[in-house]
């Protein structure tokens, strides 16, 4: 607190800013002076990249100590038997939601009951709409025959989804109740969320053997850090009052956690669930890479024959599920639980189960009688895939369509993205590592500076630097034309409540929209050139930047607004003296996460084609290497938290200082 | 559940050497595929095979290149495609480290080089030669190329040697590397609409010969050597100065516990071979006629008895 409270201080006092900006100032002197060395040729190369015979070998020490851990200690054996487990558990949901021959042979579950009672539970936590959503959905995917594959996917998030819960659980009350645990797992997570997927898969096969186990570990891993964080919020709320309460009634402490604790941070709790959903489903593709089966592995497949019209199926059924399940798991946030007079009779207490049971036993039994109520056939499915085809080529090869891209792509190549990617090449290492800790200082003050110094450092030495700078160059120029395009569109329809609606359906749509299917269209348009992916990157930083505009300046507290309406302030000042500076601090926050969501998708774009660390790591995903995949990783990582370090800290003192809530 | 398998598992390969006729194991043979038609209908076909001879199969979707190391391992079975130009390494890495074995050449050859589509012959009629590609390298240039042509290579893990190419044989292209099968099938699919001419890397069997007719570019034909041995090949100073040889072969893989544990399906396995039209005709019913694999697999079992069934009695 005391270190919030100062830095506070340095912001608000005059003097103590200058000196800031002086040293800032100082660095990027620096920087231009050996930039300019460089190009008249008196700065030795020593200083402009660090040579290779001075990189340490790190991927081939991460090797070793791989190996020592993983044979040496028997992490491997262990991983085996626990894969072991897992599969059980993986082969009893895989028999029930689509037949796999496995114990204990009962499925598949006919689609009709799945939607049946996907139908009851929604309208159980919010009405009809709810119900229709959730009927929907399945009922979508079975007409479209993607029942099977959609189960697959849907088999292993079941063990998944639930795995991350308890084990983010379980980690989050640790950190609540040791304050050692909170330090010691603050900075892991930080790293996790911004650790390039890649990194995450390569392990997962080595040590979870190829297909669904390994798929299944690597969503779990990816899943927990918003239950671990999100517990830990919901925990720390809790009133004292209710603690009390607890404690007079003589709970113990594991009835304190059951009954006080846990029920009070139900909220948050429940807000994380949403958010392991979430996160489970955005790996639904990704895990395709290391034998996951289901939509992924279709959704590859396809892309792999070039039909577009399929994919694009395949991404609405995905869409769809998130939606459906986002929406679900909110609306059981704000479902508050019933309580019954008592006497009420059992079947009334529990009327919805014993509706969703009956639904579930009678579509059983209906799918005995009626084929088609259990599996619809391959040729009795209506997918238009070839019509959608047809459609999405003859609109990419629409002659005003071509030629607006075909410019864009000119202009962007020749005269915008090589010139600054060959630019950022050209400024010596040191000079870079200079820049960068100007801009955390200027930004963030002292501490992002410190760690924007350490990070850079260890990129630089890691001897990935070229493509680590391409990385982030892609990124910084993606990022850029989201907010020319983003933060506008945002202001635009934050003018009206119908509008802002509007758009953050959009908003949630992109986002949960499988990223590969933007990629095709990207290379149909744009070629495989740095415009392709920055296009791709683009469309997924826009979302966040959109939104939290939107939240933003809806949020901006009404006196404010009016005060500037009695000024008689116009619209226009308004916005620019009022609003924006307002929202600004979580406008940032919106920042921070686009530049996250590039860096997750400039490792998809290795996909097109880039010369990035993506590329790398993606080749390290046929072999063995995880010393190298590992150190690439990293890099992304290091970079990524630079940025959300630097920018997280303005946005705090920003709010402090303006005195706006967190 | 486990215990009771690895019993199975022991008594199994415990019998194994007594009889040639021994039982397969009631274990599922565990086929991987991969992100390619021919690829998935063919695994299908060769598991509605073996379920037909009585045994459990089960597929899991795999890298193509990591899959050796599964293969070596006993996590998957066998495999079914090993292509000499595009996973030969991978294949002999593996094959060194042991765990499996070559279990016999499919009849097709595999053919990957420099490719173009039908319509760019029409923009530059002298093809197939590299010589009348080299002379038309303006025809191929884009915006960020200048006047030289641009050849979209395969991704760069595929170590296809493209820009080692241009180099030894002087040529006028700038080589741009695509990140994967899809990029290059988009740039084929944009340049379609106006019939754009491009060259592109390309493979066959695969799905995209039916899709657009199109030729390989003729280079200096292979000499054994070529990547190893600068004399090689038309300039005497470079490496890769020659096409990728036109008959690569076309591989089965099986795992060393295989002929022991599925002693009948092994005996097929090694039987199995497929012609490069039979190879075509699967990928062509996925890919053009838009049926599931497992369909498509099931519909060639159907229509073409004769070739299958003669390696199963």
């Amino acid at each position: 607190m005391a270190d919030v409270a100062n830095g506070l201080k340095v912001t608000a006092t005059g003097p103590a800013q200058w000196t800031r900006g002086k040293v800032a100032v100082a660095l990027v002197a620096v920087a231009v002076v050996l930039t300019v060395l460089r190009y008249v040729g008196l700065l030795p190369d020593a200083l402009f990249r660090i040579p290779e015979a001075m990189i340490p070998p790190a991927a081939v020490w991460l090797d070793a100590a791989f190996n020592f851990v993983k044979d040496d200690l028997g992490l491997l054996a262990l991983t085996r038997t626990l894969t072991e487990g897992l599969e059980w558990l993986l082969d009893i949901t895989a028999n029930l939601m689509f037949g796999k021959r496995r114990w204990p042979f009962l499925g598949p579950i006919p689609w009709t009951a799945v939607a049946g009672v996907a139908a009851v539970i929604g309208y159980y936590l919010d009405g009809w709409r709810m119900a229709a959503l959730g009927a929907g959905t399945f009922i979508w995917t079975a007409l479209i025959g993607q029942w099977t594959i959609a189960m697959e996917t849907m088999s292993v998030l079941m063990v998944a989804a639930p795995l991350a819960f308890f084990i983010g659980l379980s980690l989050g009350i640790l950190a609540w109740k040791h304050a050692w645990v909170n330090r010691a797992i603050k900075p892991i997570l930080s790293v996790l969320q911004t650790l390039p997927f890649f990194t995450y898969l390569l392990p997962a096969v080595i040590f979870f053997k190829v297909g669904p186990t390994a798929g299944a570990v690597a969503t779990t891993i990816y899943a927990i850090p918003p239950m671990i964080l999100m517990t830990t919020l919901g925990l720390q709320k809790v009133s004292p009052e209710v603690v009390e309460a607890g404690n007079m009634s003589g709970c113990t402490k594991w009835q304190l956690l059951r009954h006080v604790y846990l029920p009070s941070a139900r909220t948050e709790i429940l807000v994380g669930v949403n958010q392991v959903i979430m996160l489970c489903l955005a790996m639904v593709v990704l895990t395709a890479f290391i034998g996951m089966p289901g939509l992924g592995a279709k959704l590859l497949a396809m892309m792999g024959s070039f039909k577009l019209g399929r994919s694009f199926e395949i991404g609405v059924t995905i869409v769809l599920l998130a939606v459906m399940l986002d929406r679900m798991s909110k609306a059981w946030v704000v479902k508050q639980p019933e309580h019954f007079e008592r006497d009420t009779p059992w079947w009334r207490r529990h009327w919805y189960l014993v509706t969703g049971v009956a639904v579930f036993v009678f579509f059983c039994i209906a799918a005995q009688v009626v084929p088609v109520f259990a599996e619809i056939g391959r040729t009795q499915n209506f997918s238009q895939g070839k019509e959608i085809d047809t459609l999405i080529k003859a609109f990419l090869a629409l002659d005003p369509v071509q030629n607006t891209t075909q410019m864009i792509r000119y202009v962007l190549n020749v005269w915008i993205l090589n010139p600054f990617r060959d630019f950022l090449l050209s400024i010596p290492t040191p000079a870079f590592i200079l820049l960068v800790t100007a801009f955390a200082l200027s930004l963030g003050g002292k501490g992002p500076a410190i760690y924007a110094a350490i990070f850079f450092g260890l990129v630089a030495l890691s001897g990935w630097w070229d493509r680590s700078v391409i990385t982030l160059y892609s990124v910084i120029s993606a990022v850029t034309l989201a907010i020319l395009i983003g933060v506008p569109l945002g202001i635009m329809a934050s003018r009206s409540e119908k509008w802002s609606r509007r758009a953050l359906l959009a908003c949630d749509t992109a986002q949960t929209f499988p990223s590969f299917i933007y990629l095709i269209p990207a290379i149909m348009l744009f070629g495989v050139t740095a415009t392709s992916v920055v296009m791709s990157i683009l469309i997924f930083a826009m979302v966040p930047l959109t939104r939290y505009t939107i939240e933003g300046l809806r949020t901006v507290p009404p006196e404010m607004t009016e005060a500037a309406d009695m000024a008689g302030a116009t619209r226009m000042q308004k916005l620019i003296s009022v609003q924006l500076p307002l929202a600004l601090p979580t406008m940032a926050v919106g920042f921070n996460q686009a530049i996250m969501f590039a860096f997750f998708m400039v490792i998809v774009a290795a996909f097109i084609g880039t010369q990035d660390l993506g590329q790398e790591l993606q080749r390290t995903l046929a072999g063995t290497d995880l010393g190298k995949n590992f150190v690439l990783g990293i890099c992304v990582s290091l970079m990524a938290l630079t940025f959300d370090l630097t920018i997280m800290k303005w946005a705090t003192h920003r709010k402090k200082a303006l005195g706006l809530p967190d | 559940m486990n215990k009771f398998k690895t019993v199975l598992t022991a008594g199994a390969l415990a019998l194994a050497p007594m009889t040639a006729l021994a039982e397969d194991s009631s274990d599922p043979i565990v086929i991987p595929i991969h992100n390619w038609s021919s690829q998935i209908v063919m695994s299908h076909v060769v598991g509605q095979i073996f379920e037909t001879m009585g045994n459990n199969v089960e597929y899991v979707t795999t890298d193509s290149q990591a899959v050796y190391e599964s293969v070596r391992l006993g996590d998957v079975t066998l495999e079914l495609e090993v292509w000499e130009g595009a996973f030969g390494a991978s294949f002999r890495a593996a094959l060194e480290k042991g765990g499996l074995h070559d279990a016999g050449d499919h009849n097709a050859v595999t053919r990957e080089d420099w490719w173009y589509p039908m319509w760019t012959k029409d923009a530059c009629p002298g093809l197939p030669s590299w010589e009348a590609l080299n002379d038309c390298a303006a025809v191929f240039a884009t915006a960020e190329t200048g006047d030289k042509g641009r050849y979209l290579d395969g991704p760069v893990d595929w170590l296809k040697h493209g820009q080692e190419r241009v180099e030894s044989l002087g040529m006028d292209f700038v080589v741009v590397n695509a990140g994967s099968a899809a990029a290059l099938w988009a740039e084929i699919g944009a340049a379609e609409a106006d019939k754009r001419p491009v060259v592109v890397f390309n493979w066959t069997p695969n799905f995209a010969e039916a899709v657009w007719p199109g030729e390989f570019v003729e280079f200096p034909m292979w000499v054994d050597g070529c990547d190893k041995d600068p004399a090689v090949g038309p300039n005497p100073d470079a490496l890769y100065d020659c096409g990728n040889p036109a008959d690569g072969y076309l591989k089965k893989a099986a795992w060393d516990g295989m002929k022991d544990k599925w002693p009948g399906a092994y005996e097929v396995l090694t039987k199995i071979s497929f012609t490069n039209p039979q190879i075509a005709e699967m990928a062509r019913l996925v890919d053009v006629e838009d049926l599931e694999p497992e369909d498509a697999a099931a519909e060639w079992l159907e229509a073409n008895p004769d070739v299958w069934k003669s390696w199963t009695s």
